[in-house]
């Protein structure tokens, strides 16, 4: 098990104050000015080095991401810093407990970051949903501008950096990097089609670049106790420390740091208090928020919970919410619920999505009571490749995943409701 | 997609909403959030100040507020955009109520992590007490909404009402807190599960346990 020593976030529950002070008494905002007299590519090269991944579900490099950004701006345009802190993937609650315990992490983050990729601004987009997260949140930027930590001649280093928040309403599609710039400019959030990617031309046509407030909150951390400390954890390529969520059927549902590739067993046993009702009462797991395949019990109890390990089993590590569902699930009911989500969540734009997601959900629905035929399982199947892909953003693929992996694992079960249902029909024929 | 359009444009709304304006101290924070964006940019604010309007529209009839016609006209008018850019995104983030709700809008979140922690009972629960979804009771007391995945999910089964998350919920106690609410106090908001504090595991972390009772420094055991 993970050290509290080696824990990034030590007031993870809140049991102690999230103000500056305490922060500050926790190491937060100790010296940031060393930090930045580092340079900007010692940064980049650094955060490389670490091997940190990005935190928000697709795991690219973060170090690797700032260093598209440009060196320098010929034509004039600033840079900025996005951070999304739109939290809306069902299973997800870590940016939540970051933003409303440990604000000052992700501030101090935020201008080590926005300075290593010489941004001008961060712009914080929390969901709107964070109500009480954002009254914190905006309260620790307070402190920080009236510390001089941030704002003109940031922490004293010389560099000018501002942090805004920016409130979303309510809309799932703006966690999407585009979409979210979209929403930021105050229009609806709907995603762009890349080319041009955002560090080329995003928030206002400047370069920008979007990272998870996971990511950017363990930058000081990573930079003070050095890349070779944070790459100690986790197998090759799955390296660092990470929040994972735990919902569902355990015991003892929470939100722990703890390394990556921690075994799912251990995970479970050490901090959740077991599955409810004993291992053997587990049905299956959604590993990394609704937006991944499920996988059955027998293939996830010794598996690593890491990116590479989750995707070997054809699922993925996404933001480590992880959903326990044991054997009283309707695990049916459980996936058509998520095709609900994303047919509310759908922007609209593209038409396999807009139409696919509701055509999935009821079909999904008519599977749920078995009123249907066996071979509609294929045709179901069949247009999940065709959402697959097909879209703009990645929310058609989302859609889609969640129910391939019902079928790939639990076809007995489909076909078992759909006989059930006919035979109960054909008696009442008769 | 969600299914939302204005309210109807009505004579009768034209009379009630057509005078709006920011009061003072709303105008001040509009103007602040302006202020965040660059020159030329303040068409970004157009999220803040509908929620703003959203407020203050519920001030002025003791409810979460709404978005009438008349109001997102004002919005754009502030901004100086054109309205149907406003009313786009109006009609585009679920939070912007289009038409009125009642004093407490009661959020059940119904996503798998909460349906499998028991939601379905805290929908009964509401319910039973005369509620349903999309419709203001007759008190003009509540308004239901099912909503989506609220990230909660450590600490579900969870309803948001109006601006307070009210997390670990159990049917009987959602009863007791939306009892106490019709009466005018403010329950306890947040994890209802007793010795709990937020998403820890129930019974005591099984982590920085040095953390529960002092804000302890872990710098001097790193090597």
């Amino acid at each position: 098990m993970l050290a509290d020593k080696d824990r990034i976030f030590t007031n993870l529950y809140g049991f102690q104050d999230w103000g500056l002070k305490a922060a500050q008494h926790r190491g937060d905002w100790d010296d940031t000015k060393s930090l930045i007299a580092r340079g900007h590519d010692n940064i980049i090269e650094e955060m490389k080095a670490s091997g940190l991944r990005g935190r928000g579900g697709a795991g690219f490099p973060t170090g690797l991401k700032w260093s598209f950004m440009p060196k320098e701006s010929k034509d004039g345009r600033p840079s900025f810093l996005v951070i999304n802190a739109d939290e809306s993937e069902p299973g997800s609650c870590k940016d939540r407990e970051i933003i409303r315990h440990d604000p000052h992490k992700l501030i101090e983050g935020a201008l080590v970051a926005g300075y290593a990729m010489r941004a001008r601004a961060a712009y914080i987009y929390i969901r709107g949903e964070y109500i009480r997260e954002a009254e914190t949140l905006q309260a620790a930027i307070d402190e920080a501008y009236d510390a001089g930590l941030i704002g003109k001649n940031a922490s004293k280093s010389g560099y000018d950096f501002d942090v805004f928040l920016h409130r979303g309403a309510g809309a799932y599609i703006c966690g999407e990097e585009t979409a979210m710039i979209e929403s930021l400019e105050g229009k609806k959030g709907q995603p762009r089609l890349k080319p041009p990617f955002p560090a080329g031309a995003g928030l206002y046509g400047c370069p920008t670049t979007v990272n998870n407030v996971e990511s950017i909150a363990v930058v000081p951390t990573i930079l003070r106790r050095g890349a070779s400390w944070f790459s100690n954890f986790g197998r090759e390529n799955n390296k660092g420390t990470k929040l994972f969520q735990i919902s569902g059927h355990v015991n003892k549902p929470c939100v722990v740091e703890e390394a990556l590739s921690i075994p799912f067993s251990e995970l479970i046993e050490k901090h959740c208090g077991g599955i409810r009702g004993g291992k053997d009462n587990l049905l299956a797991v959604i590993p990394g928020g609704s937006s991944v395949p499920l996988v059955p019990a027998e293939q996830i109890w010794d598996a690593p919970m890491d990116f590479d390990g989750l995707k070997e089993l054809g699922s993925g590590l996404g933001t480590a919410g992880v959903i326990v569902m044991d054997k009283s699930t309707d695990i049916v009911r459980a996936i058509s619920r998520i095709s609900y989500f994303y047919k509310h969540e759908s922007c609209g734009q593209c038409t396999p999505c807009r139409e696919g997601t509701g055509w999935m959900w009821r079909m999904m629905e008519r599977l749920r009571t078995g009123d249907a035929a066996v071979d509609e399982i294929d045709m179901l199947q069949q247009v999940t490749k065709q959402v697959e892909g097909h879209t703009i953003c990645a929310l058609g693929d989302a859609a889609a995943w969640p129910i391939q992996g019902l079928i790939r694992h639990f076809r007995p079960e489909l076909e078992r409701r759909i006989e059930e249902h006919n035979a109960k029909f054909a008696e009442a024929a008769e | 997609m969600a299914d939302r359009s204005p309210a109807p444009d009505t004579p009768e709304l034209r009379e009630r909403w057509g005078a709006f304006e920011f009061t003072e101290s709303y105008r001040a924070k509009a103007d602040r959030a302006i202020a965040r964006y660059p020159e030329g940019r303040q068409r970004s604010a157009v999220m803040p100040l509908l929620d703003l309007a959203q407020r203050q529209v519920g001030e002025e009839t003791d409810t979460q507020g709404w978005l009438p016609l008349p109001v997102i006209e004002y919005v754009a008018d502030y901004l100086d955009m054109p309205v149907i850019r406003v009313l786009e995104v109006a009609s585009f983030y679920f939070m912007y109520n289009m038409k009125p709700v009642g004093k407490y809008h009661v959020q059940v979140c119904g996503t798998t992590p909460c349906m499998l922690r028991g939601s379905d009972g805290l929908i009964e629960t509401c319910k039973k007490r005369g509620m349903s979804k999309g419709h203001v009771s007759e008190d003009g007391l509540w308004t239901l909404t099912e909503v989506e995945c609220m990230g909660n999910c450590a600490t579900a089964p969870m309803v948001q009402i109006n601006d307070d998350n009210y997390e670990d919920l159990t049917p009987e106690r959602l009863d007791e807190i939306l009892d106490e609410l019709a009466a005018g106090k403010q329950p306890k908001t947040g994890t209802q599960i007793e010795g709990k504090h937020t998403s820890e595991p129930e019974g005591g972390p099984t982590t920085l346990r040095e953390m529960v009772d002092a804000n302890h420094d872990y710098r001097g055991e790193w090597k």
